[in-house]
């Protein structure tokens, strides 16, 4: 076993300067596709919990759809078949007109993927709720959206936030996915390193010891917030 | 528009698709095996009361779940070979980045399924008299067994999506050979909408005899 470690080369231009920004579009993936994760995975969730047919039906099929297909081809489907889908001029803009078109491509995807798994998280959050809270909401005048606006979701929410933590720290490792379509995030910056130079001990350990610190401070901030939320006298669901 | 679509394409390529699928269906099958049993002997290790067993098991855990499994693919592409002192070819060193990998995840299913398993039962147990053996034999496992059942083949479902990861490194599955059809006959709508559809059908019909057997096993 001959290797030459040079753990210098971490520091040396320009390859210092790719893992900054590996980092950057890393972390830029994981926020941006969160934002969409978290606001249509609440919708469909809430959909899911609906006491209506064709609603929770639409949530469900949402859900099996996302959930069913690998990740990596869903990339592929939102990066070369999307664009051929719409009309030529929109197809041509998401193509070569719109800023940036790998870094949304892999946000959409990887939002519009976690959304469905946390519409499901979403979903057991609100019917971990006991079916009285939902009662006790409707007789003292609440109409069904205010159930859900002042009992069912202020509630729901707090319980889910260990395993919601679970899928921000999911979209974050996915968001290595995203270097299949191009982006040059903090793994595909490392392997580069490692093609470039053959320092691979050097370079991937630098990745793993940054995805670990990631997932570190975000745990302790969630942390943090969950205690800071609790509902004195209830024990949260966290067990994950 | 989809009078422009010519599937033929796909049909003539049935065989060299089949050729990946069977890659697939055997890198699944092998890192499910090795990371069953890895998960099995990590998980006795994590539970143990030894101390250093349950930190270095819970390390272990802890530190492949924080990793992205494209970056431990990566990691054993470069490492295998290189600690052999000989090229192995990628299926090997990709075998192994999935078994390691599984194993975290399957440990810890396991840890949750016997710690799923209520004290009192384990209570019960020695009250009338059973071994620490004997309880777990007869008391927790089966239990524990049955309630972990349906996550570990829902974690198999997601471990046969994820070998279509091995593109990253270019080994023949499924996905990669669909994608060289794909790219070679200038067809990416009908191979790409073909794989969807094949994955999708395979894992939601899984799925679904998942939550099928869930309702008959449950505890």
């Amino acid at each position: 076993m001959n290797y030459n470690w040079n753990w210098g080369i971490l520091i040396t231009d320009p390859y210092f300067g790719w893992i900054i920004s590996g980092l950057g579009w890393t972390l830029a993936v994981a926020s941006c596709a969160w934002v969409i994760a978290f606001s249509l995975g609440s919708v469909i969730g809430i959909m899911r919990t609906v006491k209506h047919p064709l609603i929770s039906t639409i949530g469900a099929a949402y859900v099996e759809v996302f959930r069913n297909i690998p990740l990596l081809v869903q990339m592929f489907l939102w990066y070369f078949i999307f664009p051929e889908l719409l009309p030529e001029e929109a197809g041509n803009w998401v193509k070569r007109g719109m800023p940036l078109p790998e870094f949304w491509t892999a946000v959409v995807c990887l939002g519009t993927y976690t959304a469905s798994r946390v519409a499901e998280q979403v979903r057991a959050g609100i019917n971990a709720i006991g079916i009285g809270q939902r009662q006790a909401a409707r007789a003292i005048g609440l109409s069904p959206s205010q159930v859900y606006q002042y009992v069912l979701l202020p509630v729901g929410y707090r319980t889910i936030i260990p395993p919601m933590t679970s899928e921000f720290l999911g979209i974050f490792k996915n968001s290595s996915l995203a270097l299949t379509i191009g982006v040059l995030e903090l793994t595909a910056q490392t392997r580069q390193i490692e093609e470039y130079t053959f320092q691979g001990f050097e370079a991937f350990t630098t990745a793993t010891v940054l995805y670990i610190v990631v997932t570190f401070i975000v745990m302790a901030v969630m942390r943090v917030v969950e205690s800071k939320v609790r509902i004195p006298g209830v024990i949260s669901l966290g067990a994950k | 528009m989809f009078d422009q679509f010519d599937y033929q394409v796909v049909i003539d390529s049935i065989p060299f698709l089949w050729e990946g699928m069977q890659l697939t269906f055997l890198l699944t099958f092998l890192a499910i095996t090795g990371g069953l049993f890895l998960g099995v002997l990590l998980a006795l290790a994590r539970l143990s009361h030894i101390k250093v067993l349950s930190f270095v098991a819970g390390s272990y855990v802890n530190f492949f779940r924080s990793m992205p499994l494209i970056l431990v693919i990566f990691w054993f592409y470069f490492l295998v070979p290189f600690i052999l002192g000989r090229p192995v070819g990628g299926f090997y060193s990709v075998l192994v980045a999935f078994t390691l990998f599984e194993a975290a995840y399957y440990c810890e299913i396991m840890r949750a399924g016997i710690q799923s398993v209520r004290q009192g039962q384990l209570q019960a147990g020695q009250a009338i008299g059973l071994s620490y053996k004997q309880n777990m034999q007869y008391v927790v496992l089966p239990q524990a067994f049955r309630n972990m059942m349906p996550i570990l083949l829902t974690q198999a479902v997601i471990l046969f999506q994820d070998t279509s990861l091995v593109y990253v490194v270019g080994l023949h599955d499924f996905l990669v050979n669909a994608e060289i059809v794909a790219t070679r006959e200038n067809r990416l709508i009908e191979m790409f909408s073909t794989v969807a559809a094949v994955y999708f059908i395979l894992c939601l019909s899984f799925s679904l005899s998942i939550r099928k057997l869930q309702r008959k096993f449950s505890v």
